[in-house]
């Protein structure tokens, strides 16, 4: 099943390196990761994405996280109502005469055009995963010269829905 | 002519001294000083190491304001040393080596310490700040190399951070579970002068370890169900590991065990943990143990484990574990809870803690009397067992000759193979902290230098090691510092000319093809230990045995014996890897 945890770090030299050694060494599969800095000074956020087996195992892989010593916080936002977010930069072969047909069939997508040249055009999409896999299979037959995913970042929404018990009817 | 140049000598000696002291006392401090400052600061008395390029400041330091410093002929021996050391003394080991191969030669002990939790304070000395990452002569990265099988590791970067970072280095090594902590010191850190205001108030500083916070006292409602699960347990089982013995909680246990009359089995590490003769101690179980032990979990419905990690060795095929238990297990770390075995009643403690709170409580007991006469039963029925040889000594017979000469009273450290496997059956321990062997690594070449570590922490004490002749080859070059340092340890070498357990398996799962498991050309052990120094002894027949064994084993001086012994003789029980602990082979019906 696929995860996605965040693990808030001190931000320590050599910390994305426990971090992702542990997960290899552990064989967990990243499918993606992102770093960056926080709100506050020398902590960071590394957002995975992973593949785990079963409950179990996702269990070991938080705990294994939550042991190293630079690691403050280790949350899996699965569950959670989220905010997952990516950026891709995608290179196509855009002739002239089919320039005009590309941007109106990618336009629901909002992507942004970021460079032109004579045959080439680079378009900057951003938002989950799964629009951005669309938004290339849209744009993969027209020829795809270059493409580059940032991985997912991700937040989670201030107000959480309350969890009520759900009548058994509708289970 | 010869004393002219003494006497010239002596005088260049006598003034280079003097100079260095008046030098010592006027020059600002380095690094290095503050290195062995902070090494004080911690009640540091011993350390093993080996100098080198990158540590020459660290080492003229040391010179200056000295703490005993143990010079091994290799840097394993000396993580090895203090591993024994760590183990014995149940306090941080500490190792100093140089950069690049003095800090890769440590990596086989500081993989060794991590998976048995032992804490290691390791030093390394690294190229200079300026060329790491130019493939500088004797470079190694060794914070990458070490990421994965220490605690925690550091490379420090400001001369001034030295006392922080020694202080929070001790402080992980030694709490929470326990284990290898590396510091890479950078020469040109150990050899900068250093400001005195900031680094005391990194000194002072108070620990602050935000992402570090071991839980050590247990939580009171897993408290109350655990007890509520014993009470209504019928054949209740302890098993005892080395959390156990990190946590100084074998007063606890016993009281424990014997207050509501439970049986208690030991894995490997976990010997010590209740006195090997104790009426309740049904022995070891795992791959190697007692029939009877191995079978108490498999009957048991309800299992108490304290500190110990569910390994494969222990546990065989993990689905066909205890099949009829219900799991307590109590662990310092979260992340062994459930990793190998379903747990039902969690409790992340330290065990003296947890056992503590067990003991507060007074509770309705199970009533054991039938289950424990079982096990008796079964323990009567399948001991350990051997078939005498008319014309060898068998390998378990030298260990209870051992045994019984030091009335189980030895300190015993003990190499990898059968021979390890034996010591644990037929060597019962009388006391905690006296068994020291490399379980979860099974590190051949441990023993000896263990053993070295092991007799400087108790001077006092009989320190026995058991090596196999292959596995004392691979770390031998430590002779030398018995004779060095006048440690009177006894190594007694269990020689059946082969790698006895490789053999054992290729003889039982590969037809017999002893594909290079034999070692027919062996150094004549007793020249060599005398070319070192060492007072060498040889056993040959049983006839002589005992009287050669009680005149080196009662010895003041170092010994090295050679125990000529059965080449194929087998060690059993035996639970065949992945098979459940209801497949165990070779137990003998009395």
């Amino acid at each position: 099943m696929k995860r996605v945890i965040t693990v808030t770090v001190l931000n320590q030299s050599g910390v994305l390196n426990r971090v992702t050694g542990l997960l290899m060494k552990r064989q967990f599969n990243i499918e993606s990761i992102t770093v960056g800095h926080t709100e506050q000074l020398n902590i960071s956020k590394m957002t995975f994405v992973v593949h785990v087996a079963d409950e179990t195992k996702l269990e070991q892989l938080i705990k294994q996280l939550s042991k190293q010593i630079d690691v403050l916080k280790v949350n899996d936002i699965t569950e959670k109502s989220i905010v997952l977010r990516e950026l891709a930069l995608i290179k196509v072969v855009s002739p002239a005469n089919l320039r005009h047909e590309m941007n109106s069939i990618v336009d629901p997508f909002r992507p942004q055009i970021i460079d032109t040249s004579k045959n080439f055009v680079t378009y900057q999409v951003v938002g989950d995963p799964d629009k951005i896999d669309a938004f290339i299979e849209l744009i993969r037959p027209y020829g795809i010269k270059e493409l580059t995913r940032t991985g997912v970042t991700a937040s989670v929404r201030e107000t959480q829905p309350v969890e009520t018990p759900q009548l058994s009817i509708l289970k | 002519m010869a004393a002219n140049v003494s006497t010239t000598n002596e005088k260049t000696d006598t003034i280079t001294t003097s100079q260095l002291q008046t030098e010592v006392n006027n020059k600002p401090r380095n690094g290095a000083d503050i290195l062995i400052q902070a090494l004080h600061d911690q009640n540091v008395d011993i350390v093993f190491g080996y100098p080198g390029g990158a540590v020459l400041h660290v080492y003229d330091a040391l010179y200056r304001n000295p703490i005993r410093h143990i010079l091994t002929r290799h840097e394993q021996g000396a993580i090895h040393a203090a591993e024994g050391y760590a183990r014995v003394l149940n306090k941080p080991g500490v190792v100093i080596a140089t950069s690049g191969p003095g800090a890769t030669n440590l990596v086989t002990g500081i993989a060794d310490a991590m998976i048995d939790s032992i804490p290691l304070v390791v030093f390394t000395g690294q190229v200079a700040t300026n060329v790491i990452g130019s493939d500088a002569f004797q470079e190694a990265d060794i914070m990458g190399i070490t990421t994965p099988i220490t605690k925690h590791n550091y490379q420090v970067q400001d001369v001034n951070d030295i006392p922080r970072i020694v202080k929070e280095a001790f402080h992980i090594a030694n709490s929470g579970r326990k284990g290898p902590v590396l510091i890479d010191f950078p020469k040109n850190i150990s050899a900068s002068v250093f400001d005195e205001a900031l680094a005391e108030a990194s000194r002072e500083e108070e620990l602050y370890l935000p992402g570090y916070q071991p839980n050590t006292k247990p939580n009171f409602l897993q408290i109350q169900k655990a007890i509520q699960a014993i009470g209504e347990s019928k054949q209740p089982l302890i098993l005892a590991g080395a959390g156990v013995l990190f946590a100084d909680a074998r007063e606890e246990l016993t009281e424990f065990a014997q207050k509501y009359k439970l049986p208690v089995i030991n894995t490997l590490l976990g010997l010590g943990s209740i006195h090997g003769q104790h009426e309740l101690n049904f022995g070891m179980a795992g791959m190697h143990g007692a029939a009877v032990a191995n079978d108490a979990i498999q009957k048991a419905d309800l299992l108490i484990n304290i500190g110990a990690r569910f390994d494969d060795r222990l546990t065989g095929d993990t689905k066909l574990f205890a099949p009829n238990a219900a799991i307590i297990h109590i662990d310092i770390d979260p992340a062994e809870i459930g990793k190998n075995i379903p747990t039902d009643i969690p409790i992340v403690a330290d065990a003296k803690e947890a056992l503590k709170a067990l003991l507060q409580k007074d509770f309705q007991g199970p009533d054991t009397k039938e289950w424990l006469t079982y096990l008796n039963d079964k323990q009567d029925d399948t001991p350990y067992w051997y078939v005498e040889d008319e014309k060898e000594i068998l390998p378990q017979q030298i260990i209870e000759m051992v045994h019984s000469i030091t009335n189980g009273d030895a300190v015993v450290t003990t190499d990898v193979g059968q021979h390890q496997m034996w010591a644990a059956q037929y060597y019962k321990l009388n006391h905690d902290h006296q068994w020291v062997t490399s379980g979860g690594l099974g590190t051949m070449g441990f023993g000896f230098p263990a053993a070295i570590g092991a007799q400087f922490a108790k001077p006092d004490k009989k320190v026995i090691t058991f090596c196999g002749d292959a596995g004392f080859q691979m770390t031998l070059q430590e002779l030398a510092l018995l004779n060095e340092y006048n440690l009177p340890v006894k190594v007694v070498i269990v020689n059946n000319g082969a790698l006895g357990m490789v053999r054992q398996w290729q003889e039982l799962f590969y037809d017999g093809r002893y594909s290079q498991s034999l070692m027919p050309v062996q150094p004549d052990f007793v020249k060599l230990a005398e070319a070192y120094g060492v007072k060498g002894y040889r056993i040959n027949t049983m006839d002589e045995a005992q009287s050669i064994l009680e005149e080196a084993l009662n010895s003041d001086e170092p010994v090295v014996i050679d125990a000529r012994v059965k080449q194929l003789e087998n060690v059993y029980p035996m639970v065949p890897a992945g098979k459940s602990l209801d497949d165990i082979v070779g137990v003998k019906k009395f």
